[in-house]
C-alpha cells in the first residue's frame, strides 16, 4: 500500500500542511488588521463617550441686589463692574444652603463645598444676569457646571483613592457629591456645550468645548472647497483634454504625483514661509489654514478628477465634435457633466482628508488658545482672517494639558471628528453608487 | 491688498454689465436676426466678461507677488492701471462685436488660458516648497556650520545660543520608528493582500478590503491619541517595566506599532493591485504542473510581482518617515541615540513642530534649523517616492 493514490504520502502531507499554514498566515494577517481597527475604535469610543455627558448642579441661587447692582438702576453697564469674583460667594452660599436644605451633614468647610462648583459657573450666571437685569433680587434656579473632579466621580475617573491624593478635592467632597446626586441636586445630562462652547483654560476642563474648533474647521473646508475644486477641475481638464504631449505637461504630471506623496508637514512649512512670513496673512487664521490644505488636497482632487474624465468614453466627445461643437464645448457641455459624480466623490474624499489633517496647521499657529468665535469677515482682518483653531488641532491641544479630564475631551473631539468623516465618506459612497455609470 | 478690494469688485460688476450689454449689442448688430451672427450672443457676452475680468485679476496677482518683494502697498497709480485694463478689455470687446466676429474662439482662448494657469499651480506649489525651504536653509547655514548639522551626534537646542543642532539623533529616531512600523506593517499588509487576492471568497473580499481601507481614512491625530492613551501605557505596564527596559509610555515601540497599523492599508492595497496584475496564465501554468496554491504564490506570483511590492514598501517607508502626529504624541521629545525600543526618542518631524510652534524668532538658528530639517525630510521622501514610482512603472510595463 505504499504508493497508492488513495493514501497521501509523507511528502504530500507536508506540502498540504505547508499550504494550510500559508493560508492561515494570510487569514491571521487580515484578522490582525481588523483587530487593530476594532481596538483603535473601541479605545477611542470608550475614552470619549463620557465627554458627551456632563455633571450639572441644580441650584436655587438668590441674586441679592445689594451685591450685584450696587447703583440700583438695573443698568447692565453698571452691573458689569461686579466681576465673576463677586458671583463666586453667592454660588457657594447657595450650594451650602442647598446641602443644609437636603439635611446632609459634612465636615467640609464652606470653601471646600464651593470648590465643587466649576470656576466657569460664575461667568455663566453673570452672563445670564447681565443679559436680563430683572433677575436681580429674585431667587433663580440655575443648572450650573460641577467642577471637573466632581464630574469625574460620576464618570469613574475620580475614585476615593485618587481623591485622597488630590489637592483639588477630597473623599468627603466625593461622598457629599454622591449624596447630592441621590437627592437629585447633582445630575448628569447630555452635554450640548461640548459642541458649542469655546475652549477653556487648564483649570476648567469641564467647560471646554469644540465650538470654535468646529467653526474654524468649517471655514477652512469652505476655503478648500471654493479653491481646490475649481482649480483642481480646471487643471485636470487641461491635462486630460487639451494638453499636448510635451516636456511641460510631462513635468506637471510627474510633479502632481510627487506632490501627492509629500509629507503634510512640509506643506505647513510652505504655509509658514509663504503665506505668513512673506505675504503677511494673519497667523492662525482659517484663510491660511484653508490655503495650505488647498495646496495639500489639490493633487488628490486632480488625480480623482482625471480618473473621472478618463472614464467618459471617447465616443461622447466624438459625437459632440461630429455635430459641430468646438473642443471646449464638447468638454464643458458633455464630458464634464458626465464626469461630475466622480469629481464630486473625489472632492468629498479630498475634503475629508483635509478635515483630519493636523501637522501643517500646527506650524501656522493654529495651536493658539482661542476663546473668541472667529467672524467670517471683519474689516480689520478680512475674509476668514480672525484667529481660530480646528478640530484635529484642538485634539492635539487637549492632549498637551495636564488635567486627565482633558483626555476624555480629546477622545470626545476625536469621536466628533470621526462622525464628520463618516458622514462625508458615506455621502461620497452614496453618490458613487447612485450616479456611477458603466459604459 | 485691502485697498484693491473695491476696484476688483467694480471690475466684476463691470463684467456682469458687459455680459448683458454684449448680449443685446450682438442681437442689435445682427438686426434682431440671430442667423446673421457667426458667434451666438452669449458667446459674445462671455468674451466681453472674460476680457474685462481676466487681465486686471492677473495684474493684481502679479502685483501681489511683486509688491511683497518691493515692499510697497498698491498705489493709486496701480489702481488706475487695473481699472484701465478692465475698462479697455470691456470697451474693445464691445466695439469688436460684428456679425462676422469670432467671439467663440476668443472666449475659448481666455478659458484655455485659465485652464493652463490652474494646471501650473501644482508646479508653483513645488517651486514654493523648494524655495521657501532653500532660502531659510541658506540663512541657517550662514549661522551654523553645515558639518555640525549633518555630523554632530547631539541635539540640544538652547534658545540663549550655543546650541548643538546635529541631525543624526533625529534621523536615527526617524529611521528606528519607521523600521519598527515596517517590520509590523509589511508582513501583515503583504499576507493580507495575498489572502485577499488569491484565497478569499468574493464575499469575504467585499467585507475585508473596505474594512482594511478604513484604516487609511482615519486621520493620523486619531492614531496619535491611540498611541498616547492606549498603546503607550499598555506597552509600558506589560512589557517595558516587567522587562526593566524603561518607564516611559512614549517610546519608539509605541510610535512604531501604531504607525505600523496605519501603514497596513498602504502596503496591502498597493500589493493587492500588483498581485492582481500578474497574468492568470502564470498561475495556471504553475498549478497545472501540480504546485499547491501556496507554492504557486511563493515561487511564481510573488517573484513576478516583487518589483511592484518593493515599490509599495518604499512608498510606505516614505509615508512613515514623513509622518508627524503619531510620533509627536507617541515617540517622545528627547533626542537620543539608543538601541532600546522602549525608550523615548524623537524624530525629524517632531523637532520641526517643536522648533516652529510657540514663540519663534526667525533670525535664530534654533528656529531656522526647522527649515533645514524640512528640506532634508523633503529630499529623502522625494527620493524614495521617485524611486518607488520608477520601479512600479517599470514593472507595470512588463505585462502590458
Amino acid at each position: 500500500m505504499k504508493n497508492s493514490l488513495l493514501v497521501t504520502d509523507a511528502r504530500t502531507k507536508k506540502r498540504n500542511a505547508k499550504e494550510a499554514r500559508f493560508k492561515a498566515y494570510g487569514l491571521s494577517a487580515i484578522i490582525v488588521a481588523m483587530l487593530a481597527l476594532a481596538v483603535l475604535l473601541t479605545s477611542v469610543v470608550n475614552n470619549g463617550m463620557s465627554a458627551f455627558q456632563q455633571t450639572f448642579i441644580t441650584l436655587q441661587v438668590p441674586l441679592p441686589a445689594d451685591k450685584l447692582d450696587k447703583v440700583g438702576n438695573r443698568d447692565p453697564a453698571d452691573m458689569a463692574k461686579v466681576t465673576t469674583i463677586g458671583y463666586n460667594p453667592i454660588l457657594r452660599d447657595a450650594l451650602v444652603a442647598e446641602v443644609e436644605r437636603q439635611g446632609l451633614t459634612t465636615e467640609l468647610s464652606a470653601k471646600d463645598i464651593g470648590e465643587m462648583i466649576s470656576k466657569e459657573a460664575s461667568a455663566t450666571v453673570r452672563d445670564r444676569v447681565l443679559a436680563n437685569p430683572d433677575l436681580v433680587g429674585q431667587t433663580v434656579t440655575f443648572d450650573i457646571l460641577a467642577s471637573g473632579r466632581i464630574d469625574g466621580v460620576f464618570k469613574g475617573r475620580v475614585t476615593m483613592e485618587s481623591a485622597a491624593l488630590d489637592g483639588n478635592t477630597s473623599p468627603e467632597a466625593l461622598i457629599l457629591a454622591q449624596q447630592l446626586a441621590e437627592a437629585g441636586v447633582i445630575e448628569t445630562k447630555f452635554n450640548w456645550n461640548f459642541f458649542t462652547a469655546p475652549d477653556a483654560s487648564d483649570q476648567r476642563p469641564e467647560a471646554a468645548g469644540l465650538g470654535v474648533a468646529i467653526l474654524g474647521s468649517l471655514y477652512m473646508m469652505l476655503v478648500v472647497l471654493f479653491l481646490a475644486l475649481p482649480i483642481g477641475v480646471a487643471s485636470s481638464i487641461y491635462l486630460e483634454e487639451f494638453a499636448p504631449k510635451n516636456r511641460w505637461t510631462d513635468l506637471i504630471e510627474v510633479n502632481i504625483s510627487n506632490l501627492a506623496a509629500v509629507p503634510s508637514i512640509v506643506y505647513g512649512i510652505l504655509g509658514l514661509a509663504i503665506f505668513i512670513n512673506f505675504m503677511e496673512f494673519n497667523q492662525s487664521s482659517p484663510l491660511v489654514g484653508g490655503l495650505v490644505l488647498t495646496l495639500m488636497t489639490l493633487p488628490t482632487i486632480i488625480i480623482s478628477t482625471r480618473a473621472a474624465l478618463k472614464s467618459v468614453p471617447p465616443s461622447i466627445r466624438d459625437a459632440a465634435l461630429g455635430v459641430g461643437a468646438s473642443k471646449m464645448q464638447s468638454v464643458f457641455h458633455h464630458v464634464l457633466p458626465l464626469a461630475a459624480p466622480g469629481i464630486l466623490t473625489g472632492t468629498i474624499i479630498g475634503l475629508a482628508q483635509a478635515l483630519g489633517e493636523t501637522a501643517p496647521l500646527l506650524l501656522i499657529g493654529m495651536v493658539a488658545f482661542v476663546r473668541e468665535y472667529p467672524a467670517a469677515f471683519s474689516p480689520e482682518s478680512g475674509l476668514f482672517g480672525e484667529a481660530s483653531t480646528a478640530l484635529p488641532v484642538q485634539v492635539y491641544n487637549w492632549t498637551q494639558r495636564s488635567d486627565p479630564a482633558f483626555v476624555e475631551r480629546a477622545s470626545g473631539a476625536i469621536i466628533t471628528l470621526l462622525v464628520f468623516l463618516l458622514i462625508m465618506n458615506a455621502v461620497a459612497i452614496y453618490l458613487r453608487r447612485r450616479f456611477e455609470r458603466r459604459w | 491688498m485691502q485697498s484693491l478690494t473695491t476696484p476688483l469688485f467694480l471690475i466684476f460688476a463691470l463684467a456682469v454689465i458687459g455680459y448683458y450689454l454684449a448680449k443685446s449689442r450682438a442681437m442689435q448688430v445682427a438686426g434682431g436676426d440671430i442667423r446673421g451672427l457667426v458667434s451666438l450672443p452669449h458667446q459674445h457676452a462671455l468674451n466681453t466678461a472674460l476680457a474685462t475680468v481676466v487681465p486686471p485679476t492677473a495684474a493684481v496677482l502679479l502685483f501681489a507677488l511683486y509688491g511683497r518683494f518691493a515692499d510697497t502697498g498698491p498705489s493709486w497709480l496701480f489702481t488706475l492701471v487695473i481699472m484701465g485694463l478692465g475698462v479697455t478689455g470691456f470697451a474693445l470687446s464691445l466695439i469688436g462685436i460684428k456679425t462676422n466676429s469670432r467671439a467663440r474662439i476668443f472666449a475659448e482662448r481666455w478659458i484655455l488660458g485659465l485652464l493652463i494657469f490652474a494646471s501650473s499651480i501644482a508646479v508653483m506649489t513645488t517651486i514654493g516648497i523648494v524655495f521657501s525651504m532653500l532660502f531659510e536653509t541658506f540663512n541657517f547655514f550662514g549661522q551654523y556650520d553645515w558639518r555640525d548639522f549633518f555630523f554632530s551626534l547631539t541635539w540640544s537646542p538652547n534658545f540663549r545660543g550655543n546650541s548643538d543642532l546635529g541631525i543624526i539623533p533625529l534621523l536615527w529616531g526617524t529611521l528606528y520608528v519607521s523600521f519598527i512600523a515596517l517590520v509590523f506593517a509589511v508582513p501583515v499588509g503583504l499576507f493580507a493582500a495575498i489572502y485577499l487576492s488569491e484565497y478569499a471568497s468574493p464575499r469575504m473580499r467585499s467585507i475585508a478590503k473596505p474594512a482594511i481601507e478604513v484604516l487609511a481614512g482615519i486621520p493620523t491625530i486619531v492614531y496619535g491619541l491611540f498611541a498616547l492613551i492606549t498603546v503607550g501605557p499598555l506597552l509600558r505596564d506589560y512589557f517595558a517595566e516587567p522587562m526593566g527596559l524603561g518607564q516611559s509610555a512614549s517610546s519608539v515601540m509605541t510610535a512604531g506599532l501604531v504607525m505600523g497599523i496605519m501603514l497596513i492599508p498602504f502596503v496591502s492595497s498597493l500589493s493587492d493591485d500588483i498581485i492582481n496584475a500578474v497574468p492568470q496564465a502564470m498561475r495556471d501554468g504553475s498549478l497545472g504542473l501540480g504546485a499547491t496554491p501556496s507554492e504557486t504564490i511563493r515561487q511564481v506570483v510573488i517573484p513576478a510581482a516583487l518589483p511592484g511590492i518593493v515599490g509599495a514598501i518604499l512608498l510606505a517607508a516614505s509615508r512613515a518617515i514623513g509622518e508627524t502626529m503619531i510620533v509627536v504624541l507617541g515617540a517622545g521629545a528627547a533626542a537620543r541615540l539608543s538601541l532600546n525600543p522602549f525608550e523615548a526618542m524623537t524624530t525629524v518631524t517632531v523637532k520641526i513642530v517643536s522648533q516652529l510652534t510657540g514663540d519663534t524668532d526667525f533670525a535664530s538658528p534654533e528656529t531656522l534649523v526647522a527649515f533645514a530639517l524640512g528640506l532634508t525630510l523633503f529630499v529623502i521622501t522625494l527620493g524614495l517616492n521617485v524611486f518607488a514610482l520608477y520601479i512600479v512603472r517599470k514593472y507595470r510595463e512588463q505585462y502590458e
